[in-house]
């Protein structure tokens, strides 16, 4: 066997040696007494802000094409693209997860969160490197269980408990139909290798239940209607920090999956994929928005704009074009700072206040005029509103999926905007104009929080002027 | 040259600062911050003239056109995308030359006539914002870019007419500015959209474009509508009528923005476009032509009654953009030779218009800043007080007017040989418009220097000189007067980019001369003397003519008769209770609907994990079936 081929991994390598240094550190430095020590965490976060930070930066200048173990493992530049994505995402969640780490009941459990989290973000890589079913698998898998654990950390509180055991219930059921989908397209074709896949599949009746049982598989991931309805009650019942993991770094790496399996392996079934997409995406934006207006818990509305945030995703996947992608990931780019940036406020706030519904955040604007106002500017990204790069993002995928002739769900999605605005005008509203007898008090974050704000709202900001950025990925895109 | 963005970034740099940082700054270090980025735009940009022009042409005898900076801002498809660059080719240098200069002797001169305003740091904020917009829009690299800085330039323009917010005059006068010129700029925009989706492109055609298809059909039309947006921002007939209010700015504004630069950007355009315009829509140039005649002539015939000096130079203004409307509507070529001088003399017009038109206004603004009053009536014998603002004055009048060896009548005799080139008609209604233009500047010159001195309010309070700040930018822009007639600038910026050489038509010449010593004789007649019976006699004469001239021909109220009573009326409160009880009415129940369906939903989220499961799996099956059925 040629070891060398190992080095082609370089970026797993890379995140399984921050694993691995986090893990030692976490066993040598950190005793189950730990608490004891008036709740500090000894490991602090700087140390595994740090070792991702250095991760991204080695990692961020994509490599060439390249194909590992008989191409069971391949990467392209925009893959790499989109794993540098991902891990600047789980940088600003390690970031906003400091003040919560410093909780009692979390301080000792501290190495146990970012090894899952890390470990989540590898099943991720794994998942998008993949080249054969069973790989894309055992990483779906890599970053689904984990996940589990993740959303039933505080798992004295009986909501997050109950997150959790949804959860991986829902989770096991969706890998269920997926594996079984996994195993009619090998019965139909006899091989799960991306690169032979598409010679073999023709659309017969088989192949379609195998595809829509695959979909399913990952739609669970993404969130998209009807495979939805565990969301909001795990997105209000797990951790902040975690809700804000799962709502951007696991969706983006699930769809930009989807993406790629429907572009390079169900070519032949382009039709099918793109009606079943059609109707998905109608669905997940419209009902999410309708469930949205209503809700008072700001969690569970964020889980709801998540939802309709994912169909809106789904444009790139349908425009079924080199631009769709270069869109999607840009919009995954731009969704990814503007709804960490909305989950580190309501993070801070829980944390400082325990409040989580919409009126409790009336009168913010008096008291703690900064958040409010960033808070509004991320709010502003998710809505679309120029000048913010979220305008720019729905442009370009709106755009996408227009000139894949796509004329109808580009008005729906449209109309769709003016709902969305309608709720997170909602929370705008209840901070800026909204009286409170009994107002959040004013409180000062502490410098990880800031740092976690400053780097999504600059991400807000400057990636709607740098529209090189979208050059950049368009030009990997263009090589897919 | 890749040192020009800086021309656009010092400006922006100091208004961010000054806009700020400004209500923590005395006002001395506002006018220095502002003043001192400037200065350095100006050098940059001079700088960048010598540079530019001295390079070696290519071997066709043009300016290489160099663009330092272009960066994709928003692509639409592979072709058509906003850009954002610098472009340097005569025009934009010239205008870059033009624009620094300008506006680096009204923030000298500000320091002066603005010391102890309220707002001062603010003003400077905002001279800044306008310097960086205007220097933005020449150097355009697309029409995109262009229209985007042109807006900027209209709120900067807002905002420094509304400078005197407390002034209900003032507050009036910007949102009319805002207004018609943004009701203009729909035109515009509507021209740049048809011609990128016609051509492909925002991008500008040089010498010999060449279109294919429907833009040869539609880029005359989309050509017309820009001109729509030009002679917005121009103040061309009927659009003109922000411009006179506009006076209700600071002087200096007015010589800035109202004056020099600002007013221009329409004969920019047009010269922006002038490839487009020879090769594919010469009628609309012709038409470019007869709207500025119209319009030269008809403000040339009001500023002859207006008695506030400030309006009397805005309507000299908008004649004289009248002129180099003209002189780019009446080429018929592009070889500057044979059919194409007017193109040239335009821009050599608007050079040399640029320094003495901002000449008239800083003095002006210092008449104003020592009578306190805009009103001819509080001034009179003002000479003996204000000598170098007399002189100076003087020497603008002189160039305004015709008289050799100012600037002025270099300028207005290619004009006019272009015109006579293309008909003798136009040539002939253009040397009668420019006798008018004799004559009431020398009204206005003797109104205030010459003529009846207010005695009354004089004893009141004794005018006198401006101090240096104010005195040397007029100083400066006299001698650039002076000498600026002398610039081989054929040699520069020509229709087709050659080498040309200014020869003056003796013939022509020797007519707008003689043409304006008599107008000048004839207003020397009436208004120099200390009574003025042939003026008063003259009013009482043509009574009606006199009093319709004076209110503009009561354009203005056509305009009010229009908005208000037709507009407003007949057509907005129809809508406007449309909107409210059907528009309003309909989208009220879409929301409560929106909710009601919201509200009623919300039950199908029950809680329970099985459901979840069952509502997945039959949605899985859902679409198995909606494919295989």
């Amino acid at each position: 066997m040629d070891y060398s081929q190992f080095l082609i991994l370089k970026e797993e390598l890379s995140l399984i040696a921050v694993i691995v240094i986090l893990f030692v550190a976490d066993l040598l430095f950190l005793s189950p007494d730990a608490h004891k020590h008036g709740g500090k965490p000894v490991l602090n976060t700087i140390i595994p802000v740090a070792l991702l930070l250095i991760h991204t930066l080695i990692t961020i200048v994509p490599g060439p094409e390249a194909e590992a173990f008989g191409g069971m493992y391949q990467n392209a530049p925009v893959q790499s693209i989109v794993k540098s994505i991902l891990s600047v995402g789980t940088l600003i969640v390690f970031l906003m997860a400091h003040e919560w780490m410093k909780l009692p009941d979390t301080a000792h459990k501290q190495g146990e969160f970012y090894f899952l989290t890390l470990c989540t973000l590898l099943g991720m890589y794994f998942m998008i490197s993949a080249g054969h079913f069973l790989m894309f698998f055992i990483g779906l898998e890599t970053a689904s269980i984990p996940m589990a654990a993740l959303v039933a950390f505080d798992k004295y509180r009986h909501h997050s408990a109950e997150a959790g055991a949804k959860y991986i219930l829902t989770a096991l059921f969706s890998s269920g139909l997926l594996l079984y989908g996994l195993s009619l397209l090998y019965g139909t074709t006899g091989t799960l290798y991306f690169a032979d896949l598409p010679a073999h599949i023709d659309g017969s009746p088989m192949q379609i239940v195998a595809f829509v049982f695959l979909f399913s598989g990952l739609g669970f991931k993404i969130s998209l209607v009807p495979f939805h309805l565990w969301t909001a009650d795990v997105y209000q019942g797990a951790p902040s920090t975690v809700t804000a993991y799962l709502s951007v770094v696991s969706k983006g790496a699930a769809a930009f999956v989807l993406m790629s399996l429907l572009y390079k392996v169900f070519t032949p079934m382009v039709d099918d994929w793109q009606t079943v997409l059609y109707w998905v995406i109608i669905a997940s934006i419209t009902l999410a928005n309708l469930f949205a207006l209503r809700q008072e818990n700001i969690k569970r509305l964020m889980a709801f704009s998540s939802i309709s945030q994912a169909g809106y995703i789904m444009l790139g996947v349908i425009a079924g074009t080199a631009q769709g992608m270069t869109a999607l990931i840009y919009y995954v780019l731009i969704y990814l700072f503007a709804n960490l940036s909305v989950f580190t406020v309501i993070t801070i706030v829980a944390l400082r206040s325990h409040k989580f519904t919409v009126e409790d955040y009336n009168g913010l604007y008096n008291t703690n005029p900064k958040i409010a106002f960033l808070l509004t500017l991320a709010l502003f990204s998710l809505a679309g509103i120029p000048p913010f790069a979220g305008f720019f993002s729905k442009f370009f995928i709106f755009a996408a999926a227009f000139e894949g002739g796509w004329h109808m769900l580009v008005f729906i999605a449209l109309v769709n905007t003016v709902l969305s605005l309608y709720y997170y005008l909602r929370i705008v509203k209840a901070m800026y104009i909204c009286k409170s007898d009994e107002p959040i008090a004013p409180f000062r974050s502490d410098n990880y929080t800031r740092a976690a704000l400053i780097i999504c709202t600059l991400g807000i900001i400057l990636f709607s002027i740098a529209s090189s950025v979208y050059e950049t990925i368009g030009n990997y895109a263009f090589g897919m | 040259m890749e040192y020009t963005i800086l021309i656009l970034l010092l400006p922006l740099l100091s208004f961010l600062t000054l806009g700020l940082g400004g209500k923590w700054m005395s006002h001395r270090m506002a006018g220095l911050i502002g003043t001192t980025s400037l200065g350095a735009v100006t050098v940059l940009s001079w700088l960048t003239a010598g540079l530019y022009f001295t390079a070696p042409r290519l071997a066709d005898g043009t300016f290489e056109t160099l663009i330092p900076y272009n960066f994709r801002w928003l692509p639409f498809t592979e072709t058509l995308s906003i850009d954002m660059g610098i472009l340097l080719d005569p025009i934009s240098v010239m205008m870059l030359v033009v624009i620094s200069t300008v506006s680096l002797m009204v923030h000298i001169y500000s320091m002066g006539y603005m010391k102890g305003e309220r707002g001062f740091q603010r003003y400077y904020a905002f001279l800044s914002l306008f310097t960086m917009s205007m220097l933005g829009l020449v150097v355009a690299t697309n029409i995109f870019q262009m229209y985007l800085f042109w807006e900027l330039v209209g709120v900067s323009s807002y905002l420094l007419i509304g400078f005197y917010y407390t002034k209900p005059e003032a507050v009036a006068a910007s949102k009319k500015a805002f207004i018609v010129t943004r009701f203009a700029d729909l035109g515009f925009l509507i021209g740049i959209l048809i011609y990128g989706y016609y051509t492909g492109t925002y991008g500008f055609f040089g010498e010999g474009a060449e279109l294919t298809g429907m833009a040869v059909k539609m880029v005359p039309l989309a050509l017309g509508l820009m001109f729509i947006g030009g002679a917005g921002k121009s103040a061309m007939f009927p659009l003109h009528i922000w411009l006179p209010d506009a006076m209700e700015g600071p002087t200096p504004v007015s010589a800035l923005i109202h004056a020099a630069t600002m007013v221009v950007a329409g004969v920019y355009l047009v010269a922006r476009m002038f490839p487009l315009f020879i090769g594919y829509a010469p009628d609309v140039l012709h038409m470019v032509a007869y709207v500025g005649l119209f319009t030269a002539f008809y403000a040339a015939s009001v500023a002859c009654v207006q008695s506030d000096i400030k309006r009397v130079l805005a309507f000299s203004t908008i004649s004289q953009i009248g002129f180099m409307m003209v002189a780019l509507g009446v080429c018929t070529a592009s070889d500057p030779h044979h059919g194409g001088l007017g193109y040239m003399a335009s821009m050599f017009h608007l050079f040399t218009h640029a320094m003495f038109k901002a000449l008239l206004f800083l003095g002006a603004g210092s008449i104003i800043h020592a009578v306190h009053s805009n009103e001819m009536s509080a001034m009179g014998g003002l000479r003996k007080y204000m000598p170098i603002t007399h002189w100076t004055f003087l020497i603008a009048c002189l160039a305004i007017a015709g008289i050799p060896p100012f600037s002025g009548f270099f300028s207005k005799d290619e004009i006019l040989a272009a015109c006579f080139q293309f008909s003798p008609v136009v040539g002939w209604m253009m040397t009668a418009i420019a006798g008018m233009t004799a004559f009431y500047m020398f009204r206005l010159y003797f109104g205030i220097f010459w003529g009846t001195e207010n005695k009354e309010l004089h004893a009141h309070h004794t005018p006198h000189e401006s101090p240096l700040s104010m005195s040397f930018p007029l100083m400066f822009l006299a001698a650039v007067t002076c000498v600026a007639g002398f610039i081989p600038f054929g040699h520069f910026t020509s229709s087709n980019g050659t080498a040309y050489d200014i020869h003056l038509d003796w013939t022509v010449a020797a007519t707008s001369i003689a043409v304006a010593v008599a107008a000048i004789l004839l207003a020397t007649y009436i208004y120099k003397g200390e009574k003025q019976p042939v003026a008063d006699a003259m009013q009482r004469r043509f009574k009606g003519l006199w009093t319709a001239a004076y209110h503009r021909f009561y354009l203005d109220e056509v305009y009010q008769f229009v908005t208000h009573k037709i507009i407003f009326g007949c057509v907005s409160r129809p809508i406007a209770w449309f909107d409210r009880h059907v528009v309003d009415g309909t989208f009220d129940f879409l929301a409560w609907s929106a909710n009601a369906a919201s509200d009623s939903i919300r039950g199908l989220q029950s809680g329970r994990v099985q459901q979840y499961v069952f509502v997945f799996l039959l949605g899985t099956l859902a679409l198995i079936l909606l494919l295989l059925l």
